[in-house]
């Protein structure tokens, strides 16, 4: 296999309040002989926040970030499932919407950026799967977890709308594909397109549950894997939030998980950060470890444990080392 | 991974249907029941339905009317997808899922008779966003109104709706927060407020600005795009009332809009979002409720607020790039 190499698009969270997640996707980077460039230069995707306030400013600003892979001519590779969506719809849309590309060109050109639509946005975890391959994974094993039920939590972003995850999550090298930009185009169609489906399915997702196994653990089978946390209204609405990720919480520890694992930050942050106040709301007693994908897989490839960063976890998780 | 299509659509398949069965009226419980059966190519979910009533159980019950995808009556959950009955092929969703397929209502805590639920919440929260054109109508108008098609494709997406419910019952929020109006109201909301037609933008802009009922409740969690089968997108349309709460002065200075506001100011100030400043500015003294959960980040050493020199927030490079860019994109201010 030729070398992979990738600018990695960090988000905030590895930045700041999960620095375990950027040791880790480095760690796991290094052990497979993958090598990731950081986008030093990138800002905030805002969140799907910044969208709701200014969707323009928003568009701009996802553009100049994926500039900044074009420039290197480099695939771009993400480690936050919201990143990874606010990224690929701000390439949908410039893709697709020629006045709007010129629009925001315009604004680049400002400060001599051109944006092209000539790097791939995927999220890391398909990286590894599609691209380095879990055969080639399960070979890199030296502490498999096979004592681990381990809890897939998907997290919307990464698999939802699944046409825009079949068209920009998928194997690479990309082909041709006409399945509707969410624009009534189905109307036309006399059957229900399913070929969206084939990479991951919405509603029964494969992927991680997939990488667990070539890490030798168990996926634990629970309804809540491809649920919502509610991470994204817990300042004005923490009851909802609460609700859900308590809800999936305890059904991943109703399936005997020893362990979530989530290839997003903010479902793990909401997800390790408030098992006491979900609980309480809940009425039971919540505590689960949850790790970031890369710290799985930083586990079970045998990287230090200042890599995998689990002393940055909320709930207790350093014994699973 | 199940892309068996190619290889199976000429031959019949066999699949064990394990359907929701309750009647409200005699049942303490709910149960399932099982049917076997041979599914044809073109076999419709409805026509499956059909047969576990015609050849199986005639008391099994469901809505059905059209069946051609536009009175909305059929809608089911086949594993867990919300479907229109009369539009979905079997044999898809066998692909999908496997040779177990599990029908059940589009929601099982409001199920009535099998697969029929009480929409009532549904209607009352589509009415709520008043759901037709308000306005002043000239009975002897001396030429017809006019629309230009960009006026059309503003709201054609979201005309398509067909009120079946499958964005409403996918949706999270709608199962923990009866306040909550759902995708499908939200929807409607937009459609209606941007009609050149309709005077009454202002009021619905109102309805779902507000904290509780509105879309700033909205998880984002995609279930209302990926569930609908008209390709409403009411997720978009979420995005757009948020947008035109802004451009039309409704949003009030609160927390939510601060949290959306207030990423232009980390970000100008540092590339990246200060999560803790978000926090702080978006609750101002609100802040104390989160006391606890920022104590077990701190004791985790995943923040420093007292720390000036870890505190550091990381500034993203060619920063100058980034204001100069905010200075000249921005749309408006809160």
């Amino acid at each position: 296999m030729s070398k992979l190499k990738y600018a990695l698009y960090t988000g905030c969270t590895a930045r700041e309040s999960t620095p375990e997640l950027l040791s880790s996707t480095l760690a796991v980077a290094e052990k497979l002989g993958i090598e990731l460039v950081l986008l030093d230069e990138a800002s905030c995707c805002g969140a799907s926040h910044l969208q709701d306030f200014d969707e323009f400013l928003s568009l701009v600003l996802n553009a100049r970030n994926i500039c900044y892979a074009e420039k290197l001519g480099l695939p771009m590779v993400t480690i936050c499932n919201t990143c990874q969506l606010n990224t690929v719809m701000t390439k949908e849309r410039l893709d697709h919407d020629p006045e709007m590309k010129a629009k925001v060109n315009e604004k680049l050109a400002e400060v001599g950026l051109e944006y092209k639509g000539t790097s791939s946005v995927r999220h890391f975890l398909y990286a590894l799967i599609d691209d380095y391959g879990l055969e080639n994974i399960r070979e890199k094993v030296v502490k498999p977890l096979s004592h681990f039920n381990i809890a897939p939590f998907y997290g919307c972003h990464n698999i939802r709308p699944s046409h825009i995850h079949y068209k920009h999550n998928n194997v690479p090298p990309q082909g041709e594909y006409d399945i509707g930009e969410g624009g009534g185009e189905m109307l036309h169609h006399e059957e229900p397109l399913m070929e969206k489906y084939t990479h991951e399915n919405p509603y029964a997702p494969t992927s991680l549950d997939r990488l667990i196994e070539a890490l030798e653990g168990k996926p634990v089978e629970y309804e809540s894997k491809n649920k919502c946390c509610g991470f994204h209204v817990d300042l004005q609405a923490p009851e909802t939030s609460n609700a859900l990720s308590g809800t999936a919480l305890l059904d991943a520890i109703d399936h005997e998980a020893d362990l979530m694992v989530t290839p997003c930050p903010l479902c793990q942050l909401n997800m390790d950060l408030k098992q006491e106040s979900a609980g309480k709301q809940l009425g039971r007693e919540i505590e689960l470890p949850v790790l970031h994908m890369p710290q799985m897989v930083a586990l079970a490839l045998g990287c230090t444990p200042e890599q995998i960063g689990l002393k940055y976890n909320v709930t207790k998780a350093t014994q699973l080392a | 991974m199940s892309d068996t299509r190619q290889t199976t659509t000429t031959e019949t398949r066999r699949v064990s249907i394990k359907a929701f069965r309750y009647n409200a009226e005699t049942d303490y419980l709910p149960y399932y029941k099982t049917y076997e059966m041979e599914v044809g190519k073109d076999e419709l979910i409805l026509d499956l339905l059909n047969r576990i009533k015609w050849e199986h159980d005639g008391s099994f019950s469901y809505r059905r009317s059209c069946r051609h995808g536009i009175c909305g009556a059929c809608g089911i959950k086949v594993n867990g997808k919300p479907v229109l009955s009369c539009k979905q092929n079997a044999q898809d969703l066998i692909d999908l899922f496997g040779d177990e397929l599990v029908f059940e209502p589009q929601s099982t805590k409001r199920a009535v008779k099998d697969m029929i639920i009480d929409k009532g919440d549904f209607w009352s929260k589509h009415a709520a966003v008043k759901p037709y054109v308000q306005t002043e109508v000239d009975p002897h108008p001396e030429s017809e109104t006019l629309m230009s098609p960009e006026q059309v494709e503003n709201f054609l997406e979201a005309d398509y709706c067909i009120q079946c419910g499958a964005c409403h019952y996918a949706c999270p929020v709608i199962e923990v927060n009866e306040d909550y109006l759902g995708p499908a109201a939200f929807a409607a909301a937009y459609r209606f407020s941007v009609d050149p037609r309709d005077e009454a933008k202002i009021e619905r802009l109102e309805t779902t600005a507000e904290l509780g009922a509105g879309v700033w409740d909205c998880v984002k969690c995609f279930e209302c795009a990926e569930a609908c089968p008209k390709d409403v997108n009411p997720i978009e349309k979420i995005t757009k009332l948020h947008n035109m709460q802004f451009e039309e002065h409704v949003a009030e200075r609160n927390v939510a809009t601060k949290h959306a506001e207030g990423f232009v100011r980390s970000i100008k100030k540092f590339g990246y979002l200060d999560e803790q400043d978000i926090v702080l500015y978006s609750e101002g003294l609100g802040v104390v409720k989160h006391l606890s959960e920022a104590l077990k980040m701190i004791k985790a050493g995943k923040v420093h607020p007292f720390d000036l020199a870890k505190k550091k927030m990381p500034r993203s490079k060619n920063l100058e790039e980034i204001q100069k860019l905010i200075e000249i994109s921005k749309t408006h201010e809160l």
